[in-house]
């Protein structure tokens, strides 16, 4: 069953984009992640005009964050002392994404700069992850306790301030400069950024893993609203229906994503995440090094 | 086929509306008035008949038919790319003024009996005299309006139908054209062409509006003229569809 979607303007199987959505929802269930990374490249492939597959994948990780965000508050697993401070810089680079977005629309270049995003991004963050993660395992392995967070520089800036949920006492900096970047991203790249702020919260805030993910999701939840009005206001490009069957194959995705996930141990999934994280990094770079099918590419007015 | 002849005996019955100084005269009709783009739009085929009324015996040369669907015309961007530091980058582009998304050219013979170029150019029938592109800041800017040929045609926008207008005894003729699934809105214009020896004799044209209808038109235009409220809608929407899922799997693992 194809289905025209009003803003993208082409017609897509409706059951193509369930699809998707399921595929995106099942790996967010499995490894706890919004899955935006997958989305905007996946939507791209099905023929999804670049602009409006970044602005509806904010709109759907937007439901996704909200389903996710409201079981983390029912366990108090959400700081939202430093979710508020995440979201002042979220919702500042947020907007300054947009104004660089449409500055990349217009001289051309908004592919490669999304694809080149991807590619660092997702190339830095998914050999962090699979270093760390074998780290992990081989530690597990040789029976050696965990380490305690060390101090870095992070505790040595000023503005200090008291985050009680994560039992932290630092500066306000880093916690705005990371909302702040997660939130440039978002624009440009479509995603919620979570694969970037989980990692940044860890390592460089130095949270306790525990809250750390609804957290991040409290963060993502208002940073992809405000992406999505942003979108909708300057460039028209949320699609509406193309958005919805993206949430509905999600939100079922997402529920077998968790029972699969309960059956596996930690360090294999993020391994498994890590190798997914490369391996799309990995495809998206090929197509910027390789010969393209076709010199030229036409965009028409609207 | 019960519709052709219907025409012809309406042709045959009002000679009078007939102008004194054309020899021969285009009529034709359309299988549809208008296209309605609706969610489930898939594409479609629009089938284009009529006749050539004469009131002078059939000359000698043999008349030929061109018919052809063009979409409404936009300006596009060609861009092209090169090497960069080992990756491929748009580095220049053409702005081309006026390109239809989308044109499809039938005929009833090999182009070349057809029309000759001359005429061609006259009345912009093929594809290369109906894009225009002035003010090109590019040296080769005829190789960005081929590539905008090749990627449209590809994309399936833009056809050559050379021989596909089925034409019996020089009178009736009738051809199909595919719309495909990905189409622009607005008015789409169909022209015939009665030519003899390649020269134009008699020129016809007809508008199909293509418009959205129904829940794609609202959403749409609520997304163009309303975007705030269209933004608030989408957040609401998905907010709602978060809040829903996460209260049915909290009720369905009970």
């Amino acid at each position: 069953m194809t289905i025209y979607l009003p803003i993208a303007e082409v017609s897509v199987s409706a059951f193509l984009l369930l699809g998707i959505g399921g595929l995106v929802g099942l790996l967010s269930g499995l490894f706890g992640v919004g899955g935006g990374f997958l989305i905007t490249p996946l939507l791209f492939f099905v023929g999804i005009p670049p602009a409006v597959a970044v602005a509806s994948s904010a709109n759907q990780i937007v439901a996704s964050s909200v389903s996710a965000l409201l079981a983390h508050l029912r366990r108090r697993n959400v700081d939202l002392v430093m979710g508020m401070v995440l979201l002042v810089g979220g919702l500042v680079g947020s907007a300054l994404g947009v104004v660089v977005f449409n500055i990349l629309k217009r001289v051309g270049q908004v592919d490669l700069a999304v694809s080149l995003c991807y590619v660092v991004f997702l190339g830095i963050v998914g050999a962090m992850m699979l270093a760390e993660s074998l780290r992990a395992l081989l530690r597990q392995r040789a029976g050696a306790v965990p380490k305690r967070r060390r101090h870095n520089w992070v505790h040595a800036l000023p503005f200090k301030m008291k985050f009680r949920v994560s039992g932290l006492y630092i500066s306000v900096i880093p916690p705005l400069m990371v909302g702040l970047a997660v939130g440039v991203l978002a624009a440009i790249m479509g995603v919620g950024g979570g694969f970037i702020m989980v990692p940044a919260m860890i390592y460089l805030l130095g949270m306790p893993t525990k809250v750390v993910i609804g957290t991040s999701l409290f963060q993502i939840l208002f940073v992809t609203a405000f992406t999505t009005m942003l979108h909708a206001v300057t460039s028209h490009s949320v699609d509406l229906v193309l958005a919805l069957l993206l949430i509905v194959g999600g939100v079922i995705g997402a529920q077998f994503g968790t029972r699969i996930g309960a059956r596996m141990r930690a360090e294999q999934l993020r391994i498994l995440l890590a190798l997914l994280v490369l391996g799309v990094c990995i495809q998206l770079g090929l197509e910027l090094v390789l010969h393209p099918g076709d010199l030229f590419s036409i965009e028409a007015a609207r | 086929m019960k519709r052709l002849a219907l025409l012809l005996v309406l042709l045959l019955a009002v000679p009078a509306t007939a102008p004194v100084a054309a020899q021969e005269r285009l009529v034709f009709g359309l299988s549809q008035e208008e296209v309605a783009i609706t969610a489930t739009f898939d594409g479609d085929d629009l089938l284009i008949f009529g006749a050539i009324a004469r009131e002078s015996p059939l000359p000698a040369d043999p008349a030929q038919v061109i018919v052809t669907i063009s979409g409404p015309t936009r300006p596009v961007t060609v861009r092209h790319k090169e090497r960069r530091f080992g990756i491929w980058v748009n580095t220049e582009h053409v702005l081309i003024d006026a390109a239809p998304s989308y044109y499809a050219v039938a005929t009833s013979a090999p182009l070349e009996e057809v029309l000759t170029y001359t005429e061609d150019m006259r009345y912009g029938v093929t594809l290369p005299h109906a894009i225009r592109s002035v003010g090109n800041q590019v040296l080769n800017s005829a190789d960005y309006t081929e590539a905008l040929m090749r990627i449209r045609g590809r994309q399936g926008f833009y056809r050559m139908m050379e021989g596909e207008v089925d034409f019996a005894e020089s009178t009736l003729f009738r051809t199909r054209m595919t719309l495909p699934a990905n189409l622009t809105e607005g008015a789409y214009q169909a022209r015939i062409l009665l030519t003899r020896n390649g020269e134009v004799v008699d020129e016809l044209h007809a508008q199909i509006p293509v418009f959205k209808v129904g829940l794609e038109r609202w959403l749409y235009n609520l997304a163009q003229n309303f975007a705030p409220l269209y933004g608030l809608l989408a957040l609401s929407l998905a907010a709602f569809a978060g809040w829903a899922a996460s209260a049915a799997f909290s009720l369905l693992r009970r």
